[in-house]
């Protein structure tokens, strides 16, 4: 059996249909950030489609600066261990023997994920060279398609992560949503020339308009801290969301979990989404972004 | 007309229902216990398990889910299979329990393992097999009497079954272009539709 290959009983893996099924079952979902097996029990007991294997959320790595990279394969493996659902993990962007070694230690999504320090200045993670599928980061419909280009089979819109301020994540989900929507009116002529303006491939630009959509699933991440802002955002038309700092940073991180879980599910019902949201007790502090000098940003990360 | 509703508390619910709608349903997603009424169908889509199970007992949708699904057509693939089942080899999911089945979760593996396959099935009209997608796909590890074995792999991987009224696909017909196997659900609803008064 090679990669990408066929075995003599006939089945494929590693193919594009299963690198983004598997998004696909995920959607309506939340997926939580945690740094223990602890945590990913709680995260999976609240609900959570699939957790997020990092070494320090967002909120940490902001307060306590240096390098930050790919998780310790032990911490991997005891989550691994520990849930049933999918794990990801996040690799440095361009960091491929980083993505190499999560593939190996067989976690379920790659995030090539701007939260950690780049790796690489100039270029992405080639994610056609992989049997394990990777999930990536975008401010507008460009950079998610030159992703979906690289082999990206899904698509988080970036927000600004660790700040628990939601304004960024509207930003950026409102852009793609747009964007997509000013294409589905255009011809092939403006089209061209569109694609060639967000210096994205002109047959994802083409198929993206056909569909309506990004061809990949697209949740939300980077300041989601409520369960109004996950419900904010789905009804913006996302497929799911990320919660990164928001609940294990927060004051009662099972209960808020819990609601966020139920706030994705029901989120056109405002009177669910108000009785999740009672007594959740205290959320993340938070940093407003337009406080946040621009060298501290992560959503630049990445281009 | 046919309606079907989809329980889309999470997952792949969305293509379930273009995949249902192509075929000639109306269809209905369902959220809360009142979405079940007047529905003449149920499909339980493919997600995460767990999450949907949680989901279904946070907001009181055990007992009515169970309560249609033990008289109308309900049909799960992969995490709604493993909800259908009667046994599921752990105690602490939710599950329905309606199906004679065992069903083993995530029984081949992690996402590496999932896999595509050409597969046959009986009862589905035309000659070519189905493209059976198997993303970290659980299996049917045995049946009791009156579940018929619609497909498997190697001869001894049960991975679709019926039990009358219920269908079960360990696999994600949603997320291809093949028509056949909604359509036959659509036609067992149909059947159950017209014979009853």
């Amino acid at each position: 059996m090679t990669d990408n290959g066929v075995d003599n009983k006939g089945e494929e893996k590693g193919t594009e249909n299963l690198k983004r099924g598997l998004a696909q079952m995920l959607k309506g979902g939340v997926i939580m950030d945690v740094v223990t097996a602890e945590q990913a029990k709680i995260a999976e007991d609240a609900g959570a489609v699939a957790v997020m294997a990092l070494e320090r959320v967002p909120a940490d790595i902001r307060v306590q600066g240096g390098v930050a990279r790919m998780s310790d394969p032990d911490m991997i493996d005891s989550i691994i261990n520990t849930v049933s659902i999918p794990v990801m993990a996040k690799a440095r962007i361009g960091h491929f023997v980083e993505a190499q070694i999560l593939q190996a230690l067989g976690v379920d999504y790659v995030d090539e994920s701007e939260v950690l320090t780049p790796a690489d200045e100039e270029h992405h993670i080639d994610k056609t060279k992989f049997t394990v599928p990777f999930v990536c980061g975008c401010r507008n419909l460009g950079e998610a398609l030159r992703r979906i280009n690289e082999g990206a089979a899904m698509i988080r819109t970036k927000g600004e992560a660790g700040t628990g301020d939601v304004v960024e994540a509207v930003r950026h989900a409102r852009k793609v949503i747009g964007q997509i929507r000013q294409i589905q009116n255009m011809n092939e002529d403006e089209l061209f020339t569109y694609a060639k303006d967000i210096q994205a491939p002109y047959h994802l630009v083409k198929e993206t308009a056909e569909l309506g959509r990004l061809p990949v699933v697209n949740f939300a991440a980077g300041g989601v801290a409520t369960p109004a802002d996950a419900a904010l955002m789905m009804q913006l038309g996302v497929d799911g969301v990320f919660v990164g700092s928001g609940i294990f940073k927060s004051g009662n991180p099972e209960q808020r979990a819990n609601a966020i879980v139920k706030a994705v599910t029901h989120y056109n019902d405002a009177k669910i989404l108000a009785d999740v949201s009672r007594n959740l007790g205290e959320a993340m502090v938070g940093i407003n972004v337009s406080a946040l000098p621009d060298d501290q940003k992560m959503a630049g990360r990445g281009w | 007309m046919v309606t079907i509703g989809v329980l889309a508390l999470q997952g792949a619910f969305i293509e379930h229902q273009q995949m249902l709608e192509k075929v000639g349903a109306r269809t209905v997603q369902v959220r809360l216990p009142q979405h079940l009424h007047d529905l003449d169908g149920l499909v339980i889509p493919g997600g995460e398990s767990t999450t949907i199970g949680k989901l279904a007992i946070a907001y009181g949708l055990i007992d009515p889910l169970r309560h249609f699904a033990q008289s109308k057509p309900t049909w799960g693939t992969c995490a709604g299979l493993i909800f259908l089942a009667k046994d599921i080899g752990i105690d602490s999911q939710p599950i329905l329990g309606l199906m004679d089945v065992c069903v083993d979760r995530n029984a081949f593996g992690r996402q590496a393992d999932s896999f595509e396959v050409d597969l046959p099935i009986k009862g589905l009209k035309g000659d070519t097999p189905f493209h059976a997608i198997f993303i970290r796909a659980p299996i049917v590890r045995a049946v009791s009497e009156g579940v018929e074995t619609l497909a498997q792999i190697d001869d001894n991987t049960i991975v679709a079954v019926r039990q009358r009224h219920l269908l079960g696909t360990a696999f994600h017909p949603e997320l291809t272009k093949d028509l056949r196997l909604h359509q036959y659900f659509y036609d067992m609803v149909a059947e159950t539709d017209s014979s009853s008064p």
